[in-house]
């Protein structure tokens, strides 16, 4: 009779998973019906007739190839430069000796006190006086700050023995060396967790890149795909096939680095899985 | 400096900070670029009555004293407060309740729940208020069933004073709560299983368990993930503005939003920066007190 209760408990996860990632299943159901359908009373869990319509209608009259584009393009490059430069200055934060390097750290752990939501009216006005208004630039820059990432790498070079420091230093590799040979390939695990986690964050942006790049061909698929709903009026399958082509590439990315991407999200929180 | 210090030290010293200056010197360019200096032009901001883009006149306190008879900025302060009791909490315990089912579970069907809790975490968030202003719909929308058991009719839950802002918090609840299951999941783990044996052999219940032992051990995740999700909160807007547009008679209008509507539509860069000091200060305030709780973490 014990495990009656177990049974009971395993079956009511199950459920409520179901339940939870319904509206995911739903909204996927609906974008493969035609709209007549679409809007038919009653629940029909499957299409009556299959149909990427809605599909072809989006790629064909919206913008959406350049709003991917954008969209890729920014995001790549804020993973590359914030993975690049946080490496860097978490690998001398935590290996080298040098003046003000305490009150460094302390500025880096204190920004977080600073909402980035507040920064919005600045961050425009100093896009606009470098001329990066409706560019990727102009989408890109705001977005590099992300302290967490510099922690991170500081917490996990630390932990790496001093003997491997100096026995590379006596064989006469240089910090440059040590760093790009030692340090970054022993933490491979870590830099490929935080650059998907960070390539997410910046495909998933908002409110930036709603205000910095509100072209049609300057915004990013993140911003377009409620254009698509404001000129479609009340279109579901269409809006929503816009919503599953914007989705698809994060959540490609979090099935296939599903381990990956938990790690890094509890890195990121100050937590060692 | 010791005596015996050689020539040779020295410049190895030397070379050590020159290749700590090549290092850093990426980073601290785009934080000072980035960071310091928007947030010292903010504060700077607040004291004139610039547009948003060009100069404006020094108005000393003006902005400031704007704040005490500006009602939308007032209702604005107690509708963010209002969605961070609404979400806070119930997110936190949600999160700890999932945490605790899915750790029961082993193998490949640990997995598969666990994901359907998470994917929607990694979500854009446009796609998220699609997908809930779809279900949502007053005809077609599926959730309404859901509804009409409540009200017979349906409702308009977006255009609803009643509803909005409720159903804004339930959408981010289901959007972000992946996040803080993960958390607790770590934290779980952490607990030693040696402590449920003993337990066990005293002859504990479940509920037994779960008060003398998960509760107080998962007590300090319990605490963080609060901390987080306050902080996380305040800054509201993205859903908000997609789903409600701060609407229906303002009765859903948050801070972040007033600055956006200050700067960005009214074109009052030095107000809105004000508005922004506010916000900057709260989350300062908050953030010194999540540091506090960190510590704690820390020291075993």
């Amino acid at each position: 009779m014990r495990r009656l209760p177990d049974l009971l408990l395993t079956l009511l996860a199950v459920i409520a998973a179901a339940l939870w990632a319904f509206p995911l299943y739903w909204a996927v159901v609906t974008t493969l019906k035609p709209e007549y359908e679409v809007v038919q009373p009653g629940i029909a869990l499957l299409p009556k007739t299959w149909t990427i319509g809605a599909y072809v209608y989006v790629l064909g009259h919206t913008n959406i190839a350049r709003w991917y584009l954008n969209s890729f393009a920014t995001a790549l490059a804020v993973t590359v430069l914030v993975v690049g430069m946080s490496a860097c200055c978490g690998y001398a934060i935590s290996q080298l000796r040098f003046p003000g390097r305490g009150v460094l750290y302390g500025l880096i752990l204190a920004s977080f006190m600073v909402p980035l939501q507040a920064l919005i009216v600045t961050h425009f006005v100093l896009m606009n006086d470098f001329g990066l208004i409706n560019s990727w630039g102009g989408v890109v820059l705001p977005q590099l700050i992300v302290p967490v990432v510099v922690i991170v790498y500081k917490q996990f070079f630390d932990q790496i023995p001093r003997e491997f420091r100096e026995a590379a230093l006596v064989d006469g590799a240089g910090e440059f060396r040590l760093f790009a040979q030692v340090f970054l390939p022993m933490n491979w695990g870590v830099t490929t967790a935080l650059a998907i986690i960070t390539f997410i964050g910046a495909w998933n942006a908002f409110l930036w890149p709603f205000l910095v790049a509100s072209t049609d061909q300057a915004m990013t698929v993140t911003v377009g795909i409620v254009q698509v709903h404001d000129s479609f009026g009340v279109q579901y399958a269409r809006n929503l096939a816009g919503a599953v082509l914007a989705a698809l590439p994060v959540a490609v990315a979090y099935l296939v680095f599903q381990r990956r991407v938990t790690e890094a999200v509890m890195l990121s929180a100050g937590i060692k899985g | 400096m010791r005596a015996g210090d050689s020539a040779g030290a020295h410049r190895a010293r030397r070379r050590q900070r020159l290749q700590a200056l090549v290092l850093v010197a990426p980073f601290c360019l785009a934080y000072l670029v980035l960071f310091i200096y928007p947030t010292l032009k903010m504060l700077q901001l607040s004291f004139t009555s610039a547009p948003l883009i060009g100069d404006g006149a020094f108005v000393g306190l003006a902005n400031y004293r704007r704040l005490l008879i500006d009602h939308l900025f007032q209702e604005s302060v107690f509708h963010t407060g209002y969605f961070v009791l609404l979400t806070v909490l119930p997110t936190t315990l949600l999160g700890l309740a999932i945490a605790l089912m899915v750790t029961r579970l082993r193998g490949w069907l640990q997995s598969l729940v666990l994901a359907c809790f998470f994917l929607p975490y990694i979500l854009p968030v446009t796609v998220v208020t699609l997908i809930w202003q779809w279900l949502l719909d007053l005809q077609f929308g599926i959730a309404q069933h859901a509804i009409r058991l409540f009200d017979g009719d349906g409702v308009a839950v977006f255009k609803n004073p009643a509803w909005a802002m409720p159903m804004v918090a339930f959408v981010t609840i289901w959007w972000t709560n992946g996040f803080n299951v993960l958390l607790f999941i770590a934290g779980l783990r952490n607990i030693s299983p040696d402590y449920y044996d003993a337990a066990s052999l005293d002859g504990a219940g479940r509920l037994q368990r779960f008060r003398h032992i998960t509760w107080p051990l998962i007590w300090p995740v319990t605490a963080l993930v609060l901390t987080i999700q306050l902080i996380l909160q305040l800054k509201i807007f993205d859903q908000v503005y997609l789903l409600t547009q701060g609407g229906p008679f303002n009765s859903t209008y948050v801070l972040v939003q007033v600055i956006y509507r200050q700067a960005f539509v009214l074109n009052h860069g030095g107000y809105g920066a004000t508005i922004a000091v506010v916000l900057f200060a709260i989350i300062a305030v908050l953030s010194v007190l999540q540091y506090q709780v960190l510590r704690v973490r820390d020291t075993p």
